[in-house]
């Protein structure tokens, strides 16, 4: 088994701001989605959803608000899963509660050192 | 009690008391002297209350005659005593002297001691078990080999071969520093967790002799909470789990020792009393920061003491089980969590999620489907039932099963 880093990304400028309701629905989402790669063994860390805000650090002392001033799409947060192959951890993502709100998930294998 | 079952569980009951105290006197390499001292105990015991009858405190008369037989055996077997001394720090000078404390505190101190030398890490999770069950509740080979279906002499190897390890090891039966609490506690906690799970899901018959597992493990349990520094939240969170279960033992079993499915039970048979301390300790659990595995289990237990088959009970049963999957992978939680997936969320959705699960080697397995398919494809429900049967290994189970399949096939039949 390797582990394989998911990372969320999404378009949050263009997110309609969700009723208290509707954010415990989306929370339910992810909880379930989580339980379910967890309930086949398959989850090596739940990861952790990130804040919004950002800076990026480049040589020569210079740190700048963002990335999102750059680039549309923000990582909202990423999980570690594991899987024989990268397409079983792509097949763990197929589930996955940002593909309903427009954004998409990134796979990525952790070569481990 | 009568008189006949009474002197069984006054033995078994002041055996581990006993046994403790002296071997924390003795040192590890000598618990079997501590045992032969006891056995004897109860040898002159039985002669003499057979004939005469039960002194008026039998108790007050097994402790003087075994501290009697204690110093005894140091006088008669010096080499034996010089030993011992040597360990024994506070002995001055006669072997007179000598203090076998059997106050309720030091029979408490010794027990708790004893229960993390049982947990050492040479130890394995088996022999872990069978050992508590020896040392700490006082059960002979034969009850154990009952309670694990399996034969007094595989039990009896284990016990000695475990009791060899802990000499070799040199493990000290002394109160646990609080390095070797921290260090230690989560094994004794897994080794009482499964000793109440040995009691409580046990294919054997013997529905006394579980009973009597479970009740240990509580006291056990019970033991660390006592004790300021190994009454940590888990501790409560675990004896809270154990009185939920218990709270349905008289329910889950019929009189032929058979199960009896949650759905299907008495709930006038389960027991208030248990619900209201497993309530009690699942407070207690949460004055601290730590959230462990025995909070989850403890709390999915709490909402199955609900009567009500509400939206509300098992979405947070649902929601439980997928935070404790993330802490710790097991087969039968992630079948729970699928069924209750099919309450929260319906049955087509835990149908999907159930082919996810790779678990096609267990009876539970198929049994869970079986379930999930009836009323919509009853074909397949009945394959699964049929796979499961076959597969399952006990009779109680089977005949579970077995009511399933008559059920749909009925159904099947009727159309």
């Amino acid at each position: 088994m390797k582990d394989f880093l998911l990372v969320f990304r999404n378009d949050y400028s263009t997110q309609p701001k969700a009723s208290p309701e509707e954010m415990q629905a989306e929370m339910k989402k992810w909880m379930d989605w989580i339980g379910g790669i967890a309930a086949q063994n398959k989850l090596t860390n739940p990861g952790n959803p990130l804040g919004s805000a950002g800076k990026v650090v480049r040589p020569n002392n210079v740190i700048t608000d963002g990335p999102y001033t750059e680039i549309k799409e923000l990582i909202g947060g990423y999980t570690i899963v594991k899987a024989e192959t990268i397409e079983e951890a792509a097949g763990l993502a197929k589930g996955c509660p940002i593909l309903y709100v427009g954004g998409n998930v990134e796979v990525r294998e952790v070569i481990a050192m | 009690m009568e008189q006949n079952e009474l002197i069984p569980h006054l033995f078994r009951t002041e055996y581990q008391k006993i046994v403790a105290v002296l071997s924390r006197l003795f040192g590890i390499e000598h618990i079997e002297t501590a045992e032969d001292i006891v056995s004897d105990t109860f040898l002159q015991a039985t002669e003499l209350w057979g004939l005469k009858g039960l002194p008026p405190n039998p108790t007050a008369w097994l402790y003087t005659v075994a501290k009697n037989k204690t110093k005894d055996y140091l006088k008669r077997d010096t080499l034996f005593a010089q030993k011992v001394s040597l360990e024994l720090k506070n002995i001055t000078s006669t072997l007179d002297e000598i203090e076998i404390d059997l106050s309720h505190k030091n029979i408490n101190d010794s027990q708790l001691a004893m229960m993390f030398a049982v947990c050492h890490p040479s130890i394995s999770a088996e022999s872990q078990i069978a050992l508590s069950l020896n040392l700490l509740c006082g059960f002979g080979a034969e009850e154990i080999a009952e309670a694990f279906l399996t034969n007094k002499e595989v039990i009896y190897k284990r016990l000695n071969r475990a009791k060899e390890k802990l000499r070799i090891e040199k493990v000290k039966i002394e109160p646990p520093t609080l390095f070797e609490i921290n260090d230690r506690l989560a094994t004794v906690l897994t080794t009482l967790y499964l000793l109440f799970n040995e009691g409580y899901y046990s294919t054997s018959q013997n529905t006394t002799i579980r009973k009597e597992l479970c009740r240990e493990a509580m006291r056990l349990t019970f033991l660390l909470i006592e004790n300021q520094n190994t009454g940590k939240p888990a501790v409560n969170a675990l004896l809270s789990l154990m009185c939920f279960h218990s709270s349905r033992f008289e329910a889950r079993l019929n009189p032929n020792g058979e199960i009896i499915l949650y759905e299907d039970q008495d709930t006038n048979l389960w027991s208030t009393e248990l619900i209201k301390k497993g309530e009690y300790y699942l407070n207690q659990s949460s004055k601290g920061e730590e959230l462990s595995k025995y909070h989850f289990e403890a709390a999915i237990a709490y909402w199955h003491t609900q009567k009500n088959d509400t939206t509300e009970k098992w979405e947070t049963i649902l929601q439980l089980y997928n935070r404790l999957l993330q802490i710790e992978y097991s087969p039968i939680a992630a079948l729970n969590r699928t069924y209750a997936l099919a309450k929260a969320n319906g049955k087509e959705e835990a149908i999907v999620e159930a082919e996810k699960l790779n678990l096609t080697g267990n009876h539970l397995y198929h049994s869970l489907l079986g379930h999930l398919y009836t009323g919509i494809d009853d074909t397949k429900a009945l394959n699964h039932f049929q796979i499961a049967v076959n597969t399952a290994k006990s009779d109680s189970e089977k005949a579970v099963i077995l009511k399933n399949i008559n059920r749909i096939s009925n159904v099947i039949n009727s159309n």
